[in-house]
């Protein structure tokens, strides 16, 4: 059972029409340019389902652009994000897909970060402007992002969880949520810690470094 | 955790051991689990207040900025009818600011979702008009979005808060149990009044499909939260004067968390059902797409 606090329900602030159409979109936007390091090149974003049927009269394609470009939901710039977009120079795209997927308001987003990395991602706006990213380059996982949350890209290895809650326990941060998800054994593996408190730049640094099997961090 | 609830007999227990309204006890759930201070949880509802309120007069523009694209300038229409209405100046004044925030919503203004955008309009309207009108001060009216971010939060737990998986019974319906409730705690109702008002209003409008109109939030949402704001304070009045729901508030979600599983895909925000299926509708969404193609 999804868990809800008070402001999921008496909030969020957010541009309007809808919740679901486009400030959930908007979130699952900035989820994307977060793992792009908070920096996009080029994107290409799939809508399916209803996002797909009546994403252009909600705006969902315009949302979606404002979280690639890093603006919150409630960011009076999100109804001319496009223009902005093209502004800036970023590369942005959007099609409309009638596949169905497992969610009737579910975004693919291909990201790709200044360095030419590019990042696979499917999510869903699962209501009340609340989301659920259920992939990342092909491994399904499951999060919201109603706590501030650390990725930890890595190797399917032993101790390397170890590794990445003991820094964690050292900083007096406390793990709310952690489920490891991976391709398949001795594969690549991802870690999603959902936290009390933020996580600092100096420490998904130690993180990195602490294993050459933790091919990359990233705080959401 | 010493505030965790689920359920409204889960309200009404902790009400009796620790001695506080249902406001307080969410205020204290959010405490324990943000880990964040009252007054820091106090200044976010107030802000949330401040965006609830401003959304209101803007939404009483009716001039080209603050229409979406069929609706727009009824709120201001009933606001300059309200002192002929049959419901009485207050009440009319009520609804009109309900419809407010939804045209706004709708011309993609900022609004506070509560509990979604498309229900939007219903908490500002009960709680700010009419409780101005009762004369609540704002800290009073603060007090009151607890109460209904509690009622929610267990309709969210136990059925659904969106049109996507409950139809419009779980969003405007959701938003008038919420408002009901919060309205009859700040008349002075203790808990179990609260949730009698909650469980009446949701029961008002159990089965409510969410059918709209070229699938924007606007034909019949701006009017789905006029009935909304209207069913919410009838709902709190029949708590207020000790009618009691005979099925109980736990008893009322979970039946319409039943009703909104049974409801067909067509008729759960997909724009396939219900009223945008009639051909006026049909014409209309095909336009709309003709224009954007």
């Amino acid at each position: 059972m999804k868990e809800y606090g008070l402001f999921d329900l008496i909030g969020p602030q957010m541009i309007g029409p809808s919740s679901s159409h486009t400030a959930g979109a908007a979130r699952l936007g900035g989820v994307a340019y977060r793992l792009a390091g908070g920096n996009v090149k080029k994107a290409r974003v799939i809508l399916y389902g209803s996002f797909a049927d009546t994403g252009r009269g909600h705006g969902t394609d315009k949302a979606v652009i404002a979280g690639l470009l890093g603006f919150a939901p409630d960011d009076s710039r999100l109804r001319n994000a496009p223009e902005l977009a093209v502004q800036q120079g970023k590369d942005i795209t959007v099609e409309f897909s009638s596949r169905q997927m497992k969610h009737p308001n579910t975004a693919q987003i291909l990201v790709e970060d200044m360095a030419g990395h590019v990042i696979d991602m499917v999510g869903a706006s699962i209501g009340g402007g609340s989301i659920e990213i259920q992939e990342i380059n092909g491994m399904e996982v499951s999060f919201g992002c109603e706590y501030p949350t650390l990725l930890v890209f890595q190797h399917d290895r032993p101790g390397v969880i170890s590794k990445v809650t003991g820094i964690l326990a050292e900083q007096g941060i406390n793990i709310a949520f952690m489920r490891v998800f991976r391709n398949s054994k001795w594969q690549n593996a991802c870690m999603v810690i959902e936290t009390d408190g933020q996580v600092e730049a100096e420490i998904l640094e130690r993180i990195r470094r602490e294993s050459t099997d933790i091919v990359e961090v990233c705080a959401l | 955790m010493k505030y965790e609830f689920c359920h409204g007999s889960d309200l009404c227990e902790i009400s009796r051991r620790e001695g506080v309204p249902i406001s307080e006890i969410m205020m204290r759930n959010e405490m324990e689990k943000s880990e964040r201070t009252r007054e820091s949880i106090t200044a976010e509802m107030k802000s949330n207040l401040d965006v609830m309120r401003a959304s209101i007069r803007e939404g009483l523009e009716a001039d080209e900025q603050h229409r979406g694209i069929f609706v727009g300038g009824d709120a201001a229409k009933l606001m300059a009818f309200a002192g002929q209405s049959n419901l009485g100046t207050d009440m009319a004044e009520v609804i009109a600011s309900a419809m407010a925030v939804v045209e706004y919503n709708a011309s993609m203004g900022k609004i506070v979702a509560a509990p979604t955008a498309g229900a939007s309009g219903i908490l500002p309207a009960v709680l700010i008009v009419c409780g101005e009108k009762r004369g609540f001060d704002d800290d009073t009216i603060c007090r009151g979005l607890f109460t209904a971010g509690a009622i929610g939060c267990i309709i969210a737990k136990n059925a659904s808060i969106a049109g996507a998986s409950g139809g419009c019974q779980a969003e405007t319906g959701s938003a008038a149990a919420m408002a009901a409730g919060a309205l009859a705690e700040l008349c002075g109702a203790n808990p179990e009044t609260v949730l009698h008002a909650s469980a009446i209003a949701l029961k008002n409008i159990m089965g409510l499909v969410c059918d709209p109109v070229g699938g924007l939030v606007e034909c019949p949402c701006v009017k789905r939260n006029a009935i909304g704001a209207a069913n919410a304070v009838l709902s709190c009045d029949l708590a207020l004067a000790g009618i009691r729901s005979l099925i109980p508030f736990d008893e009322v979600v979970d039946t319409m968390k039943r009703v909104g599983d049974r409801m067909h895909a067509d008729l759960k925000e997909t724009a396939r059902g219900g009223l945008a299926a009639a051909p006026t509708a049909q014409r209309l969404a095909e336009r709309l797409s003709g224009t954007e193609a």
